[in-house]
């Protein structure tokens, strides 16, 4: 076992190990397949072989997952949620289907499963995998690595439930499909091992909403995986917004392939107060002229510590990358940006953009930002920018001077400096709320520094 | 109306103002001239509350308050407005939800209600058309990409919209074409009344044509040097500012 080994931390895989134990043999494995099980285990083995990132690892310098490693975290159980506790995380007026998790489980109360066209699946994880692995491969655990991730194998040891949405050759699904994870530790704090599969059959389409959200301030922690298969042609829009409770940790793996010609869109939307979170975005340029999009924006306030690692891999020749991050810091936030692009030796032509700007609104806050560029092909257009900066004076007294105050001219500077990423989201109604739970993270974010 | 006297300020312990004295009656029209560098914009911005100037001595009082220990937007709600030299650019922030804003902190602050949305437009509507504006312009964002004459306009449109006491016009004639010229003073015009002042900063003489002064003054480095009546703007057209340098190392000395 590398990594960390305090008694503390030892205590916390026997637990991992306990709740695996209970999961395999316990009442619930009744409905899992032989299959499931021995994916599970191998997965597990991984875990205990990889152990817990520590920050002597370049990957993990900056960010210490020390917090969930010294910790027991128990496997979330099922709690009733009300309608009217989630109807805040709902987008209104964005039509299509809506799968809501609580505590990692499927809520079929909350949800709603509306008729979707032939050719689109959109099922439950719990429900596909009853029946063994058929329905899952050979996508599940392909992208998402156990034998490299310590939180990818952590999360597959744990798979019960999850999100499958499968799109056929040809097919539109219009109404993007609304993914929700609830978290709700009444008591102890607990851990969800969110999946989301996402198979685009050539040329189609799809577009999927991922949240998560804490309903209270309690200590939780979400190990969220979700994969991303772009078939030839296809177009896939993915957005992931977190709006984490206050003390809640969370990591996040986003892996894509795209086949030829595919589209990926990501939109990586960071709110909420968690004290931790990482995101692990990562898409493989995997057939000639493939295009992916990366844009996200984060706001890291008081005690909250934000990283966003990107990886865009040209592994194929006429591939282009965009990529587009912006953060804002106040309080002692702080934020790691970390986009590395890697172009392999064939991938000629490849056209790579990469932009990330922090504006940091207090002299505690704090950003690392770092572009990392593995480029082995001659032929290739790769440029990237990174700023850190605080609002403009010459802004503010204009607006000051048109009678604004300056706490309003503040929040009007920094949600204008967000809107621009929001503004690339293509589904209306989402954009409307998203921009309404900025505006609601911001208040604090606007004050002026002592 | 507003009171200067002896003002001396200073940005990053460099002196620009060095003892000016100003007196703008209600109803007035002064004109500032001057050449480039002499502190006509450190003294426009001074008085709407830019924040790197230093006062080192001297008062302002408008309408019998002093004027410096007000924030920028306390001046602004009390009726002090200044068009931009260099209108700042602000991505992200729609013109027309800027103006609303502003708008209502005005009328907030005077105890009238709150215009909203369909009342706003139908006011700002009749100054896009006195103005010639592109209703376009509004629902872009703030000088973002505007012309340099767009810009300027927009300034005058504001101003109109929000009807100050004391509007402060920093070089507001360059960058307009003729044309753009006579529409933003007609704009200035309609808005003067015998309680409402303005002091107009430009390098020609020309737009005094259409907004007629009634004090023409001359800064040079940090002082007033000339006064006079519209006379003196042409005066200066036909010879420079080196007959006035003269006297102002004169009154030096
Ligand atoms: N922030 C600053 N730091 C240093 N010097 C400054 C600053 N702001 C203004 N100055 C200087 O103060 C002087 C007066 O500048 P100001 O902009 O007031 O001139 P002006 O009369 O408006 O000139 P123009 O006709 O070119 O617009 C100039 O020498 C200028 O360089
Ligand atoms: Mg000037």
């Amino acid at each position: 076992m590398s990594g960390t080994t305090t008694t503390k931390v030892l205590a916390t895989y026997d637990g991992y190990q306990a709740d695996f134990d209970r999961l395999q043999g316990g009442a619930d494995a009744v409905r899992a397949s032989a299959a499931l099980k021995s994916l599970r285990q191998d997965a597990m083995q991984h875990f205990h072989r990889l152990g817990f990132p520590t920050t002597r690892m370049e990957d993990w310098r900056f960010t210490s997952v020390a917090p969930i490693a010294s910790r027991p975290y128990a496997l979330g159980g099922p709690v009733h949620v009300a309608a009217d506790q989630i109807s805040r995380f709902l987008i209104p007026d964005l039509p299509g289907a809506r799968l809501v998790f609580v505590n990692g489980r499927f809520s079929p109360a909350l949800s709603e499963t509306k008729a979707v066209p032939t050719g689109v699946d959109i099922q439950t994880l719990g429900d596909s995998l009853a029946g063994g692995l058929d329905a899952v491969e050979p996508y599940l655990g392909r992208l998402a690595v156990v034998a490299e991730q310590p939180f990818s194998a952590l999360n597959t040891a744990f798979l019960q439930d999850g999100a499958l949405i499968r799109v056929d050759d040809g097919v539109v699904l219009e109404d993007p499909v609304h993914v929700l994870f609830i978290s709700t530790a009444p008591g102890e704090a607990a851990v969800t091992h969110p999946r989301v599969l996402v198979v685009a059959g050539e040329n189609s389409q799809v577009g999927i909403v991922e949240s998560y959200a804490g309903l209270r301030d309690t200590e939780y922690f979400t190990n969220a995986v979700t994969e991303i298969d772009a078939g030839a042609g296809s177009v896939v829009d993915h957005c992931k917004i977190l709006r984490e409770s206050l003390h809640a940790r969370h990591v996040g793996r986003m892996q894509a392939r795209l086949a030829r010609n595919a589209v990926v869109l990501s939109h990586s939307i960071t709110l909420g107060a968690a004290a931790l979170v990482r995101n692990d975005i990562s898409a493989v340029l995997d057939g000639e002229g493939a295009e992916c999009t990366l844009n996200g924006l984060y706001v890291a306030g008081r005690n909250q510590h934000i990283d966003n690692h990107t990886t865009i891999d040209h592994a194929s020749p006429h591939c282009a990358s965009h990529e587009f991050y912006k953060g804002i810091l106040d309080g002692d936030g702080r934020a790691v940006f970390n986009g590395k692009i890697i172009v392999r030796l064939d991938a000629q032509k490849t056209d790579a953009k990469q932009s990330n700007k922090a504006l940091l609104l207090s002299d505690q806050a704090q950003v690392n930002t770092k572009p990392q560029l593995e480029i082995f092909a001659d032929d290739v257009k790769c440029s990237h920018g990174a700023s850190v900066g605080q609002l403009n004076e010459d802004m503010l007294f204009y607006l000051q001077a048109r009678g604004l105050g300056r706490a309003r001219a503040r929040r009007m500077l920094i949600h204008a400096f967000a809107i621009d990423v929001l503004n690339r989201i293509r589904h209306e109604p989402l954009r409307t709320q998203l921009d309404l739970a900025l505006l609601e993270r911001l208040p604090a974010a606007a004050e002026e520094p002592a | 109306m507003l009171e200067i006297t002896a003002l001396h300020a200073s940005v990053g312990g460099k002196d620009i103002l060095r003892g000016i004295d100003l007196t703008v009656n209600a109803g007035e029209v002064h004109a500032i001239m001057g050449p480039n560098g002499s502190g006509k914009s450190t003294l426009a911005g001074l008085l709407a509350g830019r924040a790197e100037y230093t006062v080192t001595s001297g008062t302002v009082r408008y309408q019998g308050k002093d004027l410096l220990t007000m924030a920028p937007e306390d001046r602004a709600r009390n009726g002090v407005f200044l068009a931009f030299q260099y209108p700042v650019e602000i991505p992200g922030v729609n013109n027309a939800y800027l103006l609303k804003a502003a708008l209502n902190e005005v009328r907030k602050h005077r105890g009238e209600p709150e215009l909203d949305a369909m009342e706003f437009m139908a006011l700002v509507k009749k100054q896009l058309e006195v103005l010639e504006i592109s209703p376009d312009l509004l629902n872009r964002p703030v000088n973002d990409g505007f012309s340099g004459g767009e810009k300027k306009r927009n300034e005058i449109f504001q101003m109109a919209v929000l009807e100050p006491k004391l509007a402060i016009l920093d070089e507001t004639d360059s960058g307009l074409d003729i044309d753009a010229l006579q529409i933003v003073a007609k704009g200035v015009n309609a808005l003067r009344r015998p309680e409402r002042s303005t002091v107009v900063i430009t390098h020609y003489q020309r737009m005094l044509n259409y907004i007629v002064p009634d004090f023409v003054h001359v800064l040079a480095e940090g002082r007033i040097v000339k006064s006079g009546g519209k006379a003196l703007a042409l005066e200066l057209e036909a010879k420079g500012y080196g007959w006035i340098d003269g006297a102002a190392a004169e009154m030096g000395a």
